[in-house]
């Protein structure tokens, strides 16, 4: 797999070979995510873009820098709102606990949302107004707390958290495919609730600029030490050069290349990190007594049962611990990219492609998982290329104009799609345990 | 006259585009529920395959354009059904016996047919992009309206306008007419009984005769016949576009499953609940009130419930609903 990757770093170029690398790492850390659901547990999670969208609106709240108008004009009614809800969900639980007439407790419940929800609409609407009024073509949202952009990392995670618990508590107890559907479009509506509303994030305007946790190339260019390492590294090339000036232009061009490059390398090493000590973790996890339960659980859940296992708290436990995973690789994503585009949040590519990922890895083996992640992601990212090279290969005999021709060199982007359902079809098909499968160390 | 005028204005806006939209969901919702039903999966290359079907549409309807064929007033679209049908059909028999039939013969859990079926719709959507390309596309042509707001203000001097669209009324009665001769078929025909067997108690039904061929084979043809003609009236009445009938498959699955998965009447029906509270909780009523209100009380909001945006996550919350207080959908599911 390295060896692939390395391949494109020689032919394409090394910018390009490191920008699929580390997709390829945030791809594994989704993966390992869902595995923790899938494979331990059984549990089918379509939601998986939800989580991923979390994960990067958490690094616009975090790393953002505050800003200090909208927060004059809304913030102390936003404020309000969110103690409303705190108060509504507080009183709800109350409710829950200390009535037992059933009839008496759904009214009680039904009054405590009706009202809720007719406060909040009447104190955020202005607010929401004015806040989206501020300067709308840059900011028109409350911000985020300024803090390092590293730390929103954990919190995505805890933002995925936050909303597995609460549709494992509402969907947990669902059959397996209704399961799928039911997260396919939670996830729907967490994403469409980020998307609309501006206030909190831009929504579809996008938050750009986002901070990094590595050096800006710009930077980079002009510190005399990284051009001296420059220098150094490709001397024998500059010295080739005939003049003076012509030296000054390789190494100028040497320089850019070698910015973004570093860069990215500076990513690709935290990247590699977080996937270290996931992996660590959940290799440990899976061995211990915890991990034998789960599987017990997921192979027979009434048995497991028999034996005293609390399943529906070990289904969620596993639910939310899966779902933080899958919200630190969305926050990493967004730090990546360095941008927040809740647009681009779609079913097919943050979903189903990990999905995918998933079962052509290897269920309940981690490092099926990751592995799966990189083929799969290599595949998606490289699908075109190849698929052009081969239309160029079977249509050489054709006229350039050929309308064939054309028709399917425009629409080389597209046999990724192909390329994976049919590695899909064919995995499920011949070994459907994975490239990696599952393996049950007796102790 | 001012209660006809907000009769009216309820009837423009929210009540034919709704009946029109649910009956879009509602074949789509029956084609899904068949599958759950017979098949025992959820299908999740639903959206795709609609969209498969209503791709041969598209370019036979410009194939039929280029050589002067149409179809009087009616769109040509109408015209392409049958060949349309027919590719569909034999779309899904091909990834029926390729695919499908050895999980089914296995009987591996639904789950794994689910994840099957995942794979499918890679592969159709890919096959659709190939062909056909995902820009928008329109193919209605033919008469647009059947009444005009002008025209219908003139004949009875309302202030109000009413504007019937003739792909709104082709979506209906088209509708009405295949779901009846379904219903007609599942309960009235020996093959449609042996099919509501089958889905009741598989075993049971071997045992009595049933020959699982061709139940299967039946079921994969009404299929087909569902998702072709409800992605053409999609198509006609809105556009043709592969992402959003990808995207179509959500509130789809929310009917199927709103109405009782499993269920043909439930899904028909969960279709319009899906469809009347996507648009009557989205639509602005302040020109409805304006009406029946008297001039002091008017609103100066548009008195919407919630913007637009949130279609979608609409249909989504009920069944959410639904799927916590009802699992089994509002009628009782899994039956045929």
């Amino acid at each position: 797999m390295m060896l692939l990757i390395i391949l494109v770093g020689i032919f394409q170029s090394w910018s390009i070979a490191l920008t699929i690398f580390n997709y390829c790492m945030i791809s594994a850390v989704m993966t390992l995510g869902a595995n923790i659901q899938w494979g331990y547990a059984g549990l089918i999670n379509f939601g998986i873009m939800g989580y991923t969208a979390l994960g990067g609106l958490a690094v616009v709240l975090v790393s953002v820098a505050p800003v200090p108008e909208a927060w004059s004009v809304g913030g102390v009614n936003m404020m309000t709102c969110l103690g409303i809800i705190i108060l509504m969900i507080f009183s709800t639980r109350y409710i829950l606990k200390n009535i037992q007439n059933s009839n008496k407790r759904n009214y009680l419940i039904a009054g405590i949302i009706i009202v809720g929800l007719i406060l909040i609409k009447i104190i955020a609407g202005p607010a929401i107004e004015q806040i989206e009024a501020v300067d709308p073509a840059k900011t028109g949202f409350l911000g985020g707390l300024g803090l390092p952009v590293l730390f929103s990392w954990i919190v995505g995670g805890l933002f995925a958290a936050g909303l597995a618990f609460i549709v494992g508590k509402v969907a947990l107890g669902l059959r397996a495919d209704y399961l799928a559907i039911a997260t396919l479009l939670i996830a729907e509506i967490v994403v469409s609730i980020i998307k609309h509303e501006d206030w909190l994030a831009r929504g579809v305007k996008n938050v750009i600029g986002l901070k990094r946790p590595a050096p800006y190339e710009i930077d980079l260019q002009t510190s005399p030490w990284f051009i001296n390492l420059v220098e150094k590294f490709h001397s024998a090339k500059l010295d080739l050069a005939n003049s003076l000036s012509e030296r000054q232009d390789i190494l100028n061009q040497l320089v850019i290349d070698a910015s973004s490059v570093y860069v990215k390398l500076c990513f690709a090493g935290m990247f590699l990190v977080v996937v270290i000590i996931l992996l660590i973790i959940t290799q440990k996890a899976l061995y211990s007594p915890w991990g034998r339960m789960m599987r017990a659980i997921r192979d027979n859940e009434e048995a497991a049962s028999a034996m005293g296992k609390n399943v529906v708290k070990q289904h969620l436990f596993i639910f939310i611990l899966g779902s933080a995973i899958v919200g630190i690789a969305g926050a990493m994503m967004v730090t990546n990219d360095g941008l927040f585009t809740p647009g681009s949040y779609r079913p097919m590519r943050y979903t189903f492609v990990i999905w995918v990922m998933v079962i052509v890895g290897g269920t309940g083996n981690n490092f099926g998982a990751i592995l799966g992640g990189f083929v799969v992601w290599f595949l998606w990212v490289e699908a075109a290329p190849i698929a052009l090279f081969f239309i160029n290969l079977f249509t050489a005999h054709l006229p350039e104009t050929n309308e064939i021709k054309v028709h399917l060199i425009n629409s080389a982007p597209y046999f990724r799609f192909l390329l994976v359902g049919i590695g899909l079809l064919l995995i499920m098909r011949f070994r459907p345990q994975g490239i990696i499968p599952e393996k049950i160390i007796k102790q | 006259m001012d209660l006809i005028n907000a009769a009216i204005v309820l009837l423009n806006y929210t009540i034919i585009p709704a009946l029109t939209y649910g009956s879009q969901l509602a074949l789509g919702a029956i084609f899904v529920t068949l599958i759950y039903g017979i098949l025992r999966f959820a299908n999740f290359a639903t959206g795709d395959m609609m969209s498969f079907g209503t791709m041969f549409a598209v370019l036979l309807t410009y194939y039929f354009q280029s050589v002067g064929i149409n179809f009087g007033f009616l769109p040509t679209a109408l015209l392409t059904i049958p060949f349309a049908i027919f590719m569909m059909i034999l779309y899904m028999l091909i990834i029926d016996q390729t695919v499908f039939k050895y999980y089914r013969i296995k009987k591996s859990p639904p789950v794994m047919l689910a994840m099957v079926s995942v794979g499918v719709m890679f592969v159709t959507q890919a096959i659709i992009r190939i062909i056909i390309g995902p820009t928008d596309r329109r193919f209605l042509d033919g008469e647009k309206f059947i009444l005009k707001a002008t025209e219908f203000k003139e004949m009875t001097g309302l202030a109000e306008g009413l504007t019937i669209k003739s792909t709104q009324m082709i979506t209906i009665v088209v509708t009405i007419i295949v779901v009846a001769i379904m219903f007609w078929f599942l309960n009235k025909t020996k093959t449609g009984t042996s099919m509501r067997a089958y889905s009741d108690n598989e075993d049971l039904a071997l045992l009595s005769g049933i020959d699982p061929k061709k139940v299967v084979l039946i079921t994969w043809i009404i299929a087909g016949i569902l998702a072709t003609i409800g992605g053409i009236l999609y198509g006609l009445d809105k556009s043709y576009r592969p992402f959003v009938y990808f995207n179509n498959m959500l509130p789809i699955f929310a009917a199927a499953i709103v109405g009782g998965i499993g269920n043909p009447y439930g899904a028909f029906f969960g279709g319009y609940v899906i469809a009347f509270a996507e648009i009557f909780l989205t639509y602005a009523y302040k020109r409805f009130l304006g009406y029946i209100l008297p001039e002091s009380l008017e609103p100066n909001s548009l008195m919407q419930l919630l913007s637009t945006d949130y279609k979608f996550a609409i249909s989504f919350s009920i069944l959410v609903i639904v799927l916590i207080f009802r699992p089994s959908g509002i009628f009782e599911g899994k039956r045929i």
